[in-house]
C-alpha cells in the first residue's frame, strides 16, 4: 500500500527523454504501470500536449521537486504541483551533490517535516541510510525510495548489502528503489530482495527500442515480484546434489 | 512595467498576477504561478499586486523522471 493506494503494478515510470509524445504513450501503455513521474518547467512549445498526453494515459501522477538544491525551493515547488497536478503525492528531490545527484539528506529531512504536516503524502528520494530513514518516518513519510545507483547512471544496485539491510530494518515501510536501474534483471534483483517497487526512467527512454524495453520492465518486475512471494532457497557456498543418489547403478 | 517572467524581462501593463496570465496569454488554470521565490495559489492571483522588478514563475506539467 503506497499512501492507502493498492497497486497492482509495482513499476512506476518517469516520462522524460523519450524520442516523440508517441513513443512515450506507448512506452506507458507497454509498461503497464500506474504511477507516471512528472515534473513542473517553464513551458515551452508543447506543454498542451503532454497535458492530453498525461490525461490520456489514466495512470496516477506523482510531481516530483527534481532540481531543486534546497528545502525552501524544494517545498515551493511541491506547493505549485499540488495546484497543478491536484494530488498530494509528491516525489521529494533535494539534490545535494552536482556529479552524484546525491540527496541532501538535511535540507530533505526539512522539506520532508514541512510538507509532511501540511498533507501531502511524500515519496522521499533518499539513500540507505538507516537513521535517515528513521527521520523521515518520524516527520510523517509513510514510503521510503532509497537509490540503486545515481541517477540515469544504470549501475543498478551499487550497495545490496546496505539495501538488503535498509529492507529488513523497515519492515513494513513500503520501499521503492528509485533511479539507478539500468537492466530489467536488476530490478527483478530489487522485487526479489522484497522491494515493494522500482522507480525508474532513462532505461526505457533511452533504450533504442523504448516500447520493447517498457515491456520488458514489467516483465522483470512482475517476475522478480512473484520470485519473492514465493521465497528463494537459501544460497549455499557449497554444492547440493539435485538428483537422489539412491537408486543409482553400479556402473564403475 | 518591467517584470522578469520565467527568467525574461518583459514590459508589461498588467499589475495584477492574474491580469499578467491574461496578457502573456496563458492558459490560467493549466498553471501554477510563484512571485519573488514564493507561491501564489490561484485563488490570490487576482488580489497579487506585481510591482516593477517582481521575478514571476509560470511552471505548466512536464516531463519528469
Amino acid at each position: 500500500m503506497f499512501y492507502k493506494t493498492e497497486l497492482s503494478s509495482r513499476l512506476f515510470l518517469g516520462t522524460a527523454q523519450y524520442p516523440s509524445p508517441a513513443i512515450l504513450a506507448e512506452a506507458i501503455r507497454a509498461s503497464g504501470t500506474e504511477v507516471i513521474t512528472v515534473s513542473l518547467r517553464r513551458e515551452g512549445p508543447g506543454g498542451g500536449v503532454f497535458r492530453d498526453l498525461i490525461a490520456a494515459t489514466g495512470c496516477r501522477v506523482l510531481p516530483n521537486t527534481a532540481g531543486c538544491h534546497s528545502a525552501r525551493e524544494a517545498i515551493t515547488t511541491a506547493h505549485m504541483a499540488r495546484e497543478v497536478f491536484g494530488t498530494n503525492w509528491i516525489k521529494l528531490e533535494v539534490i545535494g551533490h552536482a556529479d552524484t545527484l546525491q540527496p541532501d539528506p538535511f535540507a530533505l529531512l526539512e522539506a520532508a517535516r514541512v510538507l509532511c504536516a501540511e498533507g501531502f503524502e511524500v515519496f522521499p528520494y533518499t539513500t540507505e541510510d538507516l537513521i535517515l530513514g528513521e527521520k523521515l518516518i518520524e516527520a510523517g513519510c509513510r514510503v521510503l525510495m532509497p537509490w540503486g545507483a545515481p541517477i540515469g547512471s544504470g549501475q543498478g544496485l551499487r550497495n545490496i548489502e546496505g539495501l538488503r539491510s535498509m529492507r529488513a530494518h523497515f519492515p513494513d515501510i513500503p520501499l521503492v528503489i528509485d533511479a539507478g536501474i539500468g537492466a530489467p534483471s536488476q530490478a527483478a534483483q530489487a522485487m526479489e530482495m522484497g522491494f515493494d517497487a522500482v522507480l525508474l526512467n532513462t532505461a526505457v527512454a533511452k533504450a533504442l527500442d523504448p516500447v520493447g524495453m517498457a515491456r520488458a520492465f514489467r516483465q522483470a518486475v512482475e517476475a522478480g515480484l512473484a520470485a519473492h512471494r514465493a521465497g528463494l532457497m537459501p544460497r549455499r557456498d557449497m554444492a547440493a546434489a539435485s538428483t537422489p543418489i539412491f537408486g543409482m547403478a553400479a556402473l564403475a | 512595467m518591467r517584470v522578469d517572467v520565467n527568467g525574461m524581462p518583459h514590459e508589461v501593463g498588467a499589475t495584477t498576477l492574474s491580469a499578467l496570465l491574461d496578457e502573456l496569454g496563458f492558459e490560467a488554470p493549466c498553471v501554477a504561478t510563484a512571485v519573488d521565490g514564493t507561491f501564489v495559489p490561484r485563488t490570490l492571483r487576482d488580489a497579487h499586486p506585481l510591482s516593477p522588478g517582481a521575478r514571476i514563475e509560470i511552471l505548466a506539467p512536464m516531463q519528469g523522471g
